[in-house]
């Protein structure tokens, strides 16, 4: 029945899919294996206090990271509160504004696709030099601003993707009634589009929350207690919290740096999952 | 207009047989002679460009006011984009460029000074696909209003459009059910209702009824009926038979074969473009021939 080089061809297919499979098990593998690893290591410090109580003072065991995890959400909410409207202004300009494939149109995707590639010890460079040196004082607004930079692109991108697929029918559904293309954007299409906006969002504030490097620059010189003072003081936050801890000495602090991985991880996931459920929502909704 | 309009009785029915030769505005009487009806649209050697293809060549006609007029032809032959010529809906189309004039009551559409927005408030457009927004039946009729200023009377103007377009009956228990719950032939009379909310002055169907199934396309074609006693009504069909029983006039636009562009063929009463067409190409076009 062969014919040709029937057989090695489908040899060659094998192959490749068997590698592709291989591929894909490996990026599985090593996603569960950090996960064990972090449970494993992190589960035994969790515990009610651990997540209520503040650091000691001078070092030494106890207490928790109740700073960090405070601080961690205040930076980040902020980064939100500044990127996400921007974010979103963005795509609009991309989708409903600008010509399609003109070129502003293309130049801003272009931007945006480079600031995604941005080193993020490079955007904590910039904000140093930016706020921080004039300040002379680290601050946690600071690491907000250098968060909401990294998560622009990322929010302006996914809010893109999901006003793209905003059925075109509603557009011109919109168009014809004779209303402002705004007037459509702000009760028709946006709220049409608003799970899946919430999602690249939600995503975003899940790759900042992680986000060392920038705060290591700008917000690493805290003091350990809790504090909602974003302007003028460096806030604890989990990433910076995690770093010092695993540099330490202090083998108390070995195991907290793992627990509070473990809290940074869980809080990621359940804002994934959060995320995911939202956007199969707001699918359901526009009948995709 | 120089002498198109004449003394005839019969509207006159113009041929257009080639490029050099510019049509001359066809109809100006109605069916039973005598009173002299209103232009709601004077089409003067309109044609369309998208970039470099020419998609319509040189169009001049007239729809005039209550009447229902269909617009035939075979797939390509430039139908849609006459229809969406009509309230600007080509504008956000990249390369889109038109000549000639298209006057509106005597308004130049295309003016620099015509505000487009303005223009689609006052010719609405009902689409081939069933576009309800993801809301509840009765915040898809009230959304136009609501945004436009016109809040007084609301739920009044509500059942009112939503009767006008012969879905009240239907709807009046669960306004406030998602407008994606209702079948397609119920969307598109929402979509309809949703249009005459605003009190338009024409409206444009441009192939209203050729997602839905016999039932529903026979809803939308005694509503027609009924709506142009209030509005003027411009359907784009590629069912003649639809044409045939909905519309006062047709226009039958083709390919013309030498450059690939829409054209239009002939223009004039319905019974005349079925029955008696001066056009071969009419002629093979309606009696099945072709398309």
């Amino acid at each position: 029945m062969a014919s040709g080089n029937l057989r090695r061809r489908e040899a060659v297919s094998r192959a490749i899919s068997g590698l592709a499979t291989a591929s894909s098990l490996v990026a599985v593998a090593a996603l569960v294996i950090v996960t064990v690893a972090v449970v494993r290591h992190g589960a035994g410090a969790l515990s009610l206090s651990f997540l209520v109580k503040d650091p000691p003072q001078f070092g030494g065991p106890g207490g928790g990271i109740a700073s960090a995890i405070v601080g961690t959400s205040l930076i980040v909410a902020m980064a939100a509160i500044i990127a996400t409207p921007v974010g979103v202004l963005c795509a609009l300009y991309l989708v409903e504004f600008s010509a399609p494939g003109s070129r502003p149109a293309r130049a801003m995707r272009l931007a945006l696709d480079l600031m995604q590639g941005l080193p993020t010890v490079v955007v904590g460079l910039f904000i140093f030099g930016l706020v921080v040196k004039p300040a002379q004082a680290e601050s946690g607004f600071a690491g907000s601003l250098a968060l909401a930079i990294i998560m622009l692109p990322l929010i302006a991108r996914s809010s893109q993707e999901v006003l793209l697929t905003v059925p075109r029918g509603l557009r011109d559904g919109t168009d014809a009634l004779g209303v402002d293309r705004w007037r459509a954007i702000m009760t028709v299409i946006l709220p049409t589009a608003l799970g899946g906006i919430l999602t690249g969002t939600i995503l975003a504030v899940a790759r900042a929350a992680g986000e060392t490097a920038p705060l290591l620059l700008i917000d690493g010189a805290f003091t350990p207690g809790t504090t909602v003072q974003l302007f003028g003081h460096a806030v604890p936050n989990i990433p910076v919290l995690i770093f010092t801890a695993v540099e330490s000495a202090d083998p108390s602090a070995f195991a907290r740096a793992w627990g509070a991985a473990l809290v940074l991880l869980a809080l990621i996931l359940i804002a994934n999952v959060g995320a995911r459920v939202l956007l199969a929502r707001s699918r359901a909704r526009m009948g995709l | 207009m120089s002498s198109s309009g004449g003394d005839a009785i019969r509207p006159r029915v113009r041929i257009q047989d080639g490029s050099a030769s510019r049509p001359v505005p066809a109809a100006q009487r109605n069916d039973n002679g005598g009173t002299r009806r209103a232009a709601v649209f004077d089409i003067r050697d309109m044609s369309v460009h998208y970039g470099e293809n020419r998609a319509l060549d040189w169009t001049t006609l007239r729809i005039d006011r209550n009447l229902v007029t269909a617009v035939i032809g075979p797939s390509g032959c430039g139908k849609s984009t006459f229809i969406r010529s009509l309230n600007r809906m080509n504008d956000s189309i990249p390369g889109f460029r038109i000549g000639g004039q298209v006057l509106y009551h005597g308004h130049d559409l295309y003016a620099r000074q015509t505000n487009r927005v303005e223009v689609r408030r006052r010719i609405g457009m009902v689409f081939q696909k069933p576009n309800p927004f993801p809301k509840s039946i009765y915040d898809n009729v009230a959304w136009a209003p609501r945004n436009l200023g016109m809040k007084s009377g609301l739920d009044e103007r509500v059942e009112r459009a939503l009767r006008h377009a012969a879905i009240w009956d239907e709807v009046k228990d669960r306004l406030r059910a998602s407008a994606l719950s209702l079948s397609g032939g119920q969307q598109q009379r929402l979509c309809i209702a949703r249009s005459i909310a605003v009190e338009p002055d024409v409206l444009l169907l441009d192939e209203p009824a050729s997602a839905l199934d016999p039932v529903a396309t026979a809803a939308i074609e005694d509503l027609m009926h009924n709506l142009k006693h209030r509005y003027t009504i411009v359907i784009v069909t590629h069912n003649m038979q639809q044409a045939a029983r909905v519309a006062d006039r047709t226009a039958f636009f083709s390919l013309d074969e030498r450059d690939r562009t829409g054209t239009l063929v002939e223009y004039g009463d319905t019974d005349t473009i079925f029955t008696n067409p001066a056009d071969p190409r009419t002629r093979d076009y309606v009696t099945g021939r072709f398309g």
